[in-house]
Formats: C-alpha cells, sequence, structure tokens
C-alpha cells in the first residue's frame, strides 16, 4: 500500500535538510497551482512506496497567509496517512504551538524533535515520554543536519499509518471553551469527515472565514452556535480567535514547564547572539551590509570569476564549440542553407544565449543559498525593511536589484528568497528596470552618437532605473491588486549557523535546472520565429532566405509597426527592427541596426553608425529611444525566469505588459517634453499628450493610498477595533 | 497607554492586551506575542524600524507601526 506522509513545521526548524535526508535525490521540484510557493514531493529513500510531501514552513494554520492556506488545504483535502512535524529543540515553545494545531486534525503525528545535538550541548534535557503524553501523539528525537533519527521518524510514521488508528487530541483549552467546541462538534456531525471534527469545530469557534464558507450552515444554525461563542467571548473579554491562541499558548507552556529542564535561563549570550550584536550592530550594520554585497556582486558578476566564466560560456563554449562544429558538419555534409541556419543560427545560438547565463546564475545561487543558510538573509530585510517597505517592496529586494544591474535573469530568479507573495511579484516586475550588463552597448550607442561619450549618459540611465522602481513601486502598492489586507510585518531572525554543503548545493542545482527548463521551451521558440522573421522574406521577387537582411519579414513587420514609435521620437523601421531584435539578448540591438543601416558588423557600442544616427535622429529622441530599451520587455530569457517565478500566465503577461507600457509612457514624457524644453521638439497633439501621461503619473504617484498607508491601516484598524 | 513601540532598548516588557483585529492580531500572536508574555527589546535596526525582540526564546523583529498594537507594562 502506498503511503502519502506530510512533512510539517515552522520555517528554520531544519524541515529542508531532513528532507533532503530522507528522500535524497528522489524529489520532485514545482509549485502548488497558482501560486509562487514552492511544492516538493520525494519518495523514501529505501521505501520507494512511502510518498513524503514537503508542506510550506509555516507557523500556524490560520487563513491569512498564503503558505498557511496551501499547508492547510493539502492536509484538509489530499488526507495524507500521516504527519510529521519536525519541531526545532532549541525553540520548543514556538514550536509546539503548530503541533497543537496539527494534532487537532486526527491524522497519526510523529513529532520529531530537531536539532537535538544543540539541546544537548546546551545541557537541556526533554522529557519524551511526558511529552508525547502530553500531545497525544509519538515524539522522536532527531538531528537531521547530522542524519541522526529521520529515518526512524520516518519508518515510525509510515507504520502509524498503516495501523490506521485514529489520533484522540488533548484537551488544549479551558472548560468553557472546550464545552462550546464540543456543542459545535455535535451541531455538524455528519457534514465534515469524521477524522477532521475536531480540526472543523475549533476553526468554527475561531469564525475561520475559509472554514465557514466550505460549511455553509444554515443561518438559523450559524445564529446558535454563535451565541456559545460570543457567550464565551463574554466571560473571558477577548475575541474567539485570541482565545484560542491565548490557550494554545498557555498550554505549551504548562507542557513545556513540565517536560522541558533548561540548563541556563534565556538570557545568557550564545555564539550567535554575539555574532548578531555586530552583525546588525546599529553603526556596524550598514558598513558590513555593504562589504557582503561587494562581495556577492563581484564574485558572481566580476572581472575574476563571473565575467570570464559568462564569456568563456558564450563565445568558446556555444560560440566555438557548438556552433562552429556543427555549422561545420552540415555545411560538410551539404545540408540545405535554411536548415543549417536553422540549427545553428536558430536554436543553437538561441539556447546558448540563455545557458550562457548559467553558470554566473549557479555562482551566484551558492552565495544566495548560503546567505540564507546562514541565517544572514532575515537580517538584510530587517536591516533594509525602513527604505523598500515605502516602495510596497521587500527589504530583501535589494540582493535583486543589485543582481539586476548583472543579469536580470539571475535577478528575477533571486526574488524566490522573499516571503511575501506580494512583494516577490512587485520586485519581479520592476527588477529589471535596472539597466543590466548587456544593456551596456545600448548606452554606450547613444552617448557616443548623440552626446559626445558624457559621462552623465550611463549615469542618467540607472538613476532613470532606480526611479523607475521607486516610481512603480509607489503607484503598484496603491493598485487593488497589490493593497490587499494588512499584514503586520513580524519576522523571526533564526540564529545564525554554519551553512550545510548539501542544503546549499541543492538549492542551487534546482534553481538552476528550474531555469534550463524553461529555456528549451518558450526561450527556445521566441528565439527560433525571431530568427525566422530575420532570416526569411522576399527577394528578387520570390519567397525565401534573404542575402540582404533589410528585405526580411522582420524589416516588413517593423516597417508596419514602426509607427508606434513615431510620437517618441524614433518612429523608423531600423530602430524598430532593433528593439525587437533586442528581445533575444539586449546586446544584439546594436549589431541589428547596424546591419539595418548596411554595416556588415559594427563595434560593440555601433561606433560605425553614430554619424548616420546623429544624422537621423535628434538628440533627445536617441535618449527616448535608450529609456524605452531599457525599461521595456527584457530579453526573452529574463521573460522566461518571470513566468517561472510568477507561476500564473495571468501576472506573467501583467509583468510584461506593465513595463513595456511604463517604458512608453516614460519615453514619450521624456521625448515630447524634454524635445519641446530643449527646442527640438514642437507642440503637437502627442505633446498635450504626454502632458497628459505625465499628470496621470503625478497623480497615482501622490494620490493617497485608497486602501491606506501601512501604518495607516494599522491604526484604522485599531481605531475601529476600539469602538 | 504604554506601547512596545515606546519600550527602551533593553527593557523587560509585559504583554497586556493586543488591538487590532483578523489577520493583523493573529499574525502577532501565532508568533507567540500573547497576553502575559515577557518581551525583551534587543535593539533598534540601523535605520530606525523594526525593532528587534526576543520573545519565548527566540529573535523576532517587528515594525514600529505594528509595536504600537501591543500594549504592554
Amino acid at each position: 500500500m502506498e503511503v502519502k506522509i506530510a512533512l510539517a513545521g515552522n520555517p528554520n526548524s531544519g524541515k529542508t535538510t531532513m528532507f533532503n535526508d530522507l528522500t535524497g535525490s528522489n524529489q520532485r521540484v514545482g509549485n502548488w497551482p497558482g501560486v509562487t510557493v514552492e511544492k516538493k514531493e520525494g519518495r523514501l529513500k529505501g521505501a520507494r512506496d512511502v510518498v513524503i510531501q514537503d508542506l510550506p514552513g509555516i507557523y500556524s494554520l490560520s487563513p491569512y497567509t498564503l503558505e498557511e492556506v496551501v499547508a492547510r488545504s493539502y492536509l484538509v483535502n489530499e488526507k495524507p496517512d500521516a504527519i510529521i512535524n519536525i519541531v526545532d529543540g532549541t525553540n520548543i515553545e514556538r514550536n509546539l504551538y503548530l503541533t497543537t494545531q496539527l494534532i487537532e486534525l486526527g491524522i497519526p503525528t510523529v513529532v520529531a524533535v530537531n536539532m537535538i545535538d544543540v539541546v544537548r550541548k546546551n545541557g537541556d534535557k526533554i522529557d519524551l515520554k511526558k511529552l508525547g503524553a502530553a500531545l497525544g501523539c509519538e515524539v522522536m528525537e532527531t538531528s537531521a543536519l547530522k542524519g541522526e533519527g529521520s529515518h526512524e521518524a520516518a519508518r515510525r510514521a509510515a507504520e502509524l499509518a498503516r495501523e490506521g488508528r485514529r489520533v484522540e487530541a488533548p484537551s488544549v483549552f479551558d472548560g468553557s471553551v472546550e464545552h462550546a467546541i464540543a456543542h459545535i462538534e455535535e451541531s455538524i456531525e455528519g457534514r465534515v469527515d469524521k477524522r477532521y471534527l475536531r480540526w472543523y469545530a475549533i476553526k468554527v469557534f475561531e469564525r475561520d472565514e475559509k472554514v465557514l464558507e466550505e460549511l455553509k450552515l444554515e443561518p438559523g444554525l450559524w445564529k446558535h452556535i454563535d451565541e456559545h461563542i460570543s457567550d464565551c467571548e463574554r466571560e473571558m473579554d477577548d475575541d474567539a480567535e485570541s482565545i484560542i491562541t491565548n490557550q494554545r499558548y498557555a498550554y505549551i507552556a504548562r507542557v513545556v514547564s513540565s517536560a522541558v529542564k533548561k540548563k541556563q535561563s534565556g538570557l545568557k549570550m550564545t555564539a550567535s547572539d554575539k555574532i548578531d550584536r555586530i552583525v546588525t550592530d546599529r553603526i556596524a550594520a550598514l558598513p558590513i551590509f555593504v562589504v557582503i554585497m561587494a562581495a556577492v556582486y563581484w564574485i558572481a558578476m566580476g572581472p575574476v570569476i563571473g565575467t570570464p566564466i559568462t564569456d568563456w560560456t558564450n563565445d568558446v563554449l556555444v560560440g566555438e564549440w557548438c556552433m562552429e562544429t556543427v555549422r561545420g558538419w552540415m555545411e560538410g555534409a551539404a545540408v540545405a542553407p535554411w536548415l543549417t541556419g536553422l540549427v545553428v543560427d536558430g536554436i543553437i545560438a538561441g539556447v546558448g544565449a540563455v545557458i550562457g547565463f548559467v553558470p554566473q546564475m549557479l555562482i551566484l545561487f551558492v552565495m544566495l543559498s548560503i546567505l540564507e543558510d546562514v541565517g544572514y538573509m532575515a537580517r538584510i530585510a530587517f536591516i533594509m525593511d525602513r527604505i523598500f517597505r515605502k516602495f510596497g517592496l521587500s527589504g530583501k529586494s535589494f540582493i535583486p536589484m543589485l543582481i539586476g544591474s548583472g543579469c536580470g535573469v539571475p535577478a528575477v530568479m533571486a526574488s524566490r528568497t522573499i516571503e511575501n507573495e506580494r512583494d516577490r511579484r512587485m520586485t519581479i516586475m520592476t527588477t529589471c528596470f535596472i539597466p543590466c550588463s548587456a544593456k551596456l552597448p545600448i548606452i554606450g550607442m547613444i552617448a557616443g552618437a548623440f552626446f559626445d561619450n558624457a559621462w552623465w549618459v550611463a549615469t542618467s540611465a540607472y538613476f532613470v532605473g532606480v526611479l523607475s522602481i521607486v516610481i512603480s513601486g509607489i503607484i503598484l502598492k496603491k493598485l487593488k491588486a497589490f493593497a490587499g489586507d494588512a499584514a503586520p510585518f513580524v519576522m523571526e531572525l533564526p540564529p545564525y549557523h554554519a551553512p550545510a554543503a548539501g542544503n546549499v548545493l541543492r538549492a542551487t542545482w534546482e534553481r538552476g535546472w528550474s531555469f534550463i527548463k524553461r529555456a528549451f521551451t518558450v526561450i527556445l521558440l521566441s528565439t527560433v520565429i525571431i530568427w525566422f522573421l530575420q532570416s526569411f522574406g522576399s527577394e528578387n521577387g520570390a519567397f525565401g532566405m534573404v542575402e540582404d537582411n533589410n528585405n526580411s519579414l522582420l524589416a516588413a513587420v517593423g516597417g508596419a509597426v514602426a509607427f508606434i514609435f513615431v510620437p517618441l521620437g524614433f518612429g523608423t523601421w531600423q530602430a524598430t527592427v532593433g528593439a525587437v531584435g533586442g528581445l533575444v539578448a539586449k546586446e544584439n540591438l546594436v549589431a541589428i541596426m547596424g546591419v539595418c543601416y548596411g554595416f556588415a558588423e559594427v563595434a560593440e557600442a555601433g561606433d560605425e553608425m553614430w554619424s548616420i544616427l546623429a544624422a537621423d535622429y535628434s538628440g533627445i529622441a536617441g535618449y527616448s529611444f535608450m529609456v524605452f530599451n531599457l525599461l521595456c520587455a527584457p530579453c526573452f530569457a529574463a521573460m522566461g525566469a518571470i513566468k517561472r517565478e510568477m507561476n500564473s500566465p495571468k501576472w506573467t503577461l501583467a509583468a510584461i505588459g506593465y513595463m513595456c507600457g511604463f517604458a512608453y509612457c516614460m519615453s514619450l514624457v521624456i521625448y515630447q517634453l524634454g524635445g519641446l524644453i530643449l527646442g527640438q521638439v514642437v507642440f503637437g497633439f502627442w505633446t498635450a499628450v504626454a502632458l497628459a501621461v505625465l499628470a496621470g503619473m503625478l497623480y497615482l504617484l501622490f494620490r493617497r493610498n485608497p486602501y491606506g498607508e501601512y501604518g495607516e491601516r494599522l491604526r484604522g484598524k485599531r481605531a475601529s477595533a476600539n469602538a | 497607554m504604554k506601547t512596545l513601540k515606546d519600550a527602551k532598548v533593553g527593557e523587560t516588557v509585559t504583554v497586556v492586551r493586543l488591538h487590532g483585529e483578523g489577520a493583523l492580531k493573529r499574525r502577532i500572536m501565532d508568533m507567540g506575542v500573547t497576553k502575559g508574555t515577557e518581551i525583551y527589546i534587543r535593539k533598534v535596526a540601523p535605520l530606525g524600524d523594526p525593532l528587534e525582540t526576543t520573545v519565548r526564546g527566540y529573535e523576532l523583529s517587528i515594525r514600529k507601526a505594528d509595536a504600537e498594537l501591543i500594549e504592554v507594562r
């Protein structure tokens, strides 16, 4: 018989380590349907009929956070045969809070008291028998990191699952609350799965919105139940949800005081405390932060490790070894030129452009995993929160944005460390505004052609990027899709500890692999389409592969849609084709424009065509062209990463659509109004539109948040609660 | 009324009552901040917000706007 075991526990309880230990390489990583929460499933090593489902790290089973809802609906709807609840033995009080909720589900549960080695080292003693008796389930000791006890716990859980014994949850609450719960149990019996009766009854007592919605109690019955709940609330002068939470913690405090003997009272300085005192010190914290971030950036993107590896992959591995070798074979075998072109210039070059990012991405993810594993990532959020929350972002958004100045692909994927889904989505939508290294040739071309290589062009490009993030953050956070419920920012700062090599490597591999898979689907297809448009067309009255790129389908399409860019000052087919070609890889833009202007090959920043550009466009049009290409949809590789991280077609389109729309608005305002001021544009219809767009943006920027600013929302709620 | 926001670094306070409702209150309570809990204020972040506290033996970071919902003595 196949057995399904759910692995549940708090974040930072060692759950990932235990999951890896239990399943080894037998893992499937994906996302829970429709949300950006990661889903992992695996088979127990040595017992392939035991499936282990890793649940998101959660503190509670409330209906308020995405992770908790995902875990809850899995536990209630998928009905696992057993639960392994991993509990951090060094932080047992808060960890047992989730345990008291899990045991109510009536599913056979094994509590694994983890990090037992640290507990022993601290000289603390946990009486497993007493703990088990109080919780009404099996309790075992584990140290996932040392590989101690995990498999015993899993085997025991599988045994319990096969026995299929019903579990009696202990009476956690006071007499009158238990009485009310028993009453509710009676009222809803037969409407829910028998096993889950107590769980549902407690949720009804808490007036849990999601459960009430599911049960659809008749108004008469609900009124009757509601009276019982209200009686309790009056008696205890608190709301039902708080009564339950309070009493759970009170129960745990009693259990812990009898079952756990602490050697030292709480206030001794541990090694972790000492590290923390320095790392988040009021004065030292920011310099330390800058040094760590500079090191991460230097290693991933810098001239010694990151750049040579990327260059080697792109130029040597893909360019020389793969492309030229395959071209040689195919030409040698006298294959039709169009087929050689498709395979070499379409497929291999397209996938290669994407694969080229992988080594750099892996290096970066090793470092991010280490930062996460040692506990510094939570401190980044702690240090940067004050700044980023103003723009609706998380303190952890800093890392994607920093990485974004190197490459948008790993930047988007680095957003996965942000817990809050709203913050994560907004980070994904805005991080590509930072000019990545592939956009530097575009900046170089504009600076050279129009501004005599002035220093301020590049500086202003970064400034435009940062400004776009700030503007977008403020505008977006006031929209309904991002406002949502006010969620308090309460975050655990886990103790520092040495990184576990296994965890770091596995996390790195998972992220890298999910990107590679993407490369062979969406990205490949888009690249091949662009290649086809660029290589085929009508020449000398016949359709086929074109010698002259200017006869290609892409040129025709560019010419047909170029009018869109007339209001931005660069409505030529050459600029349009360049912008489209930039979608394959932004550094292609310059080369493609070079071809459009009749050069076989141009330097990286397109030096050869500077004079042509300067003659064809005004300075402000050139600047507008640069801004548009910096802000609009990123390359296909980055779009693939966005799709992967958003895990929703709707949000992917919204993100890319927003970037393009925002880029268009910014360029329009810059070209029309900037041009008007500089005397390069005369006032016309589009100037008026630009004024309207600017006014609209300012309105969205400065209007009162209809959903209330963070603090306001809290105070508003408090005022209404006090009234 | 004294709230956690008014407490000084190095002080240990006891929770009297939680204000707010729904997700706000629940989330704070889920993290172990309930009536009668002792909270030790460890430090303030370098930019002045949030706070770092010790609650039930672990480190919890709370924004000042949220700390204002926690009445203490």
